[in-house]
């Protein structure tokens, strides 16, 4: 019964991750969009971790993998994800270490190892936040699908538009799924209790 | 009548600071500013966002330009949108018109203050001094009141595991 709930969850997922796919491929002429039509979510990809350590996708193989991309100068989305993430986490218990959870910046301009490890110093110590050059992110943007696009401001300074789901992966790197914004926690934990046997 | 002047400033304190939960509500000619609030902050956070609800009783429109803090760089108003999956923010420049005889609820994933350079991290149970800045009603002292949960329920933002 439980494991047909998680399995409605995920093809609810699934459905709400082929609309981002279908909406990003409609967003013609933004230079920054990093991906095109996705037939494969996940790949590989070397970043750097808060601590300054490298960290590759074979470094996250032998656990399921929740990743989340956001940048920290961002008001809502992010640090609503992150703590809801942090809840989540906790009311996994003990489940929560058999997940790598981790945080990916798509403004690796601002967010340097540094500004990573004093933001989320803030959420679960669990959570890794990776950074990495500005062709390191594009590849890894690219390889999950997520969408992100620089907007300068006119009063100087710039935000960023970005793909606001988490993304499920599996011990071996494959995709299961994605948890979408503001998601009632009861789904959330489904799935993430899912991926924890996944 | 208050001849001690520390009891009339306690006195007229415990009027300005209302107790963190408690809505509160500030008038300015035909304008009211319901509960403005806030979420706690993550160290480091560059940002905070700040919602309130403007209700217009007046005859004529008015426009929230922007404000000021002593507590953050610069007040400005935004727009988030959240489209197929993807969240968008964008400076509304002209302003956020409040329209006669109208409400408008800045909230999570809409309109919203945008507190950019806060001076430090926003705690549960702070009060953040802000000075919204209208067209026509002008400057109007409120106080942010940082919480947790939504004043309607919504998610909280528990923060913290050490």
């Amino acid at each position: 019964m439980d494991r047909r709930i998680a399995l409605g969850g995920l093809i609810v997922a699934a459905i709400g991750l082929a609309g981002v796919i279908a909406f990003e491929t409609r967003s013609i002429g933004s230079p920054a969009v990093a991906s095109g039509p996705s037939t494969r979510i996940g790949g590989p990809f070397t970043l750097v971790d808060q601590h300054g350590r490298v960290v590759t996708d074979r470094d996250l193989r032998g656990k399921p993998t929740v990743m989340f991309f956001g940048f920290t100068y961002c008001p809502e989305v992010c640090p609503t994800t992150l703590a809801a993430l942090t809840a989540w986490m906790k009311a996994l218990g003990p489940d929560a270490d058999k997940l790598n959870v981790v945080y990916v910046t798509i403004d690796p301009e601002r967010d340097t190892p540094k500004q990573l490890a004093l933001y989320l110093s803030s959420f679960d110590p669990r959570i890794r936040g990776l950074t990495g050059t500005a062709a390191q992110i594009a590849q890894i943007a690219h390889e999950y699908g997520v969408y992100y696009q620089k907007i300068p401001l006119s009063g100087g300074g710039y935000t960023m538009d970005h793909s606001s789901a988490v993304y499920l992966m599996d011990a071996r790197g494959g995709f299961e799924g994605v948890i979408g914004y503001q998601e009632p926690t009861p789904q959330a934990l489904a799935q993430l209790r899912a991926l924890v046997r996944a | 009548m208050l001849r001690n002047p520390i009891a009339a400033i306690i006195a007229a304190c415990a009027i300005a600071s209302p107790a963190a939960v408690a809505a509160h509500d500030y008038s300015a000619g035909a304008l009211k500013v319901g509960h403005p609030w806030s979420r706690p902050t993550p160290a480091g956070a560059p940002t905070a966002a700040g919602y309130l609800t403007i209700t217009n009783s007046g005859p004529k429109a008015d426009v929230l330009l922007g404000g000021s803090s002593s507590m953050a760089s610069k007040v400005e108003v935004h727009q988030m949108t959240m489209a197929g999956g993807i969240m968008r923010m964008r400076p509304l420049p002209a302003g956020l018109l409040i329209p006669a005889h109208q409400s408008v609820t800045l909230g999570p994933g809409g309109y919203h203050l945008m507190l950019i350079g806060p001076k430090r991290p926003f705690k549960v149970g702070d009060h953040i001094p802000v000075t919204l800045r209208f067209q026509r009603a002008g400057a109007v002292n409120v106080e942010f009141d940082v919480q947790a949960s939504a004043p309607d329920g919504g998610q909280p933002m528990s923060m913290g595991m050490h």
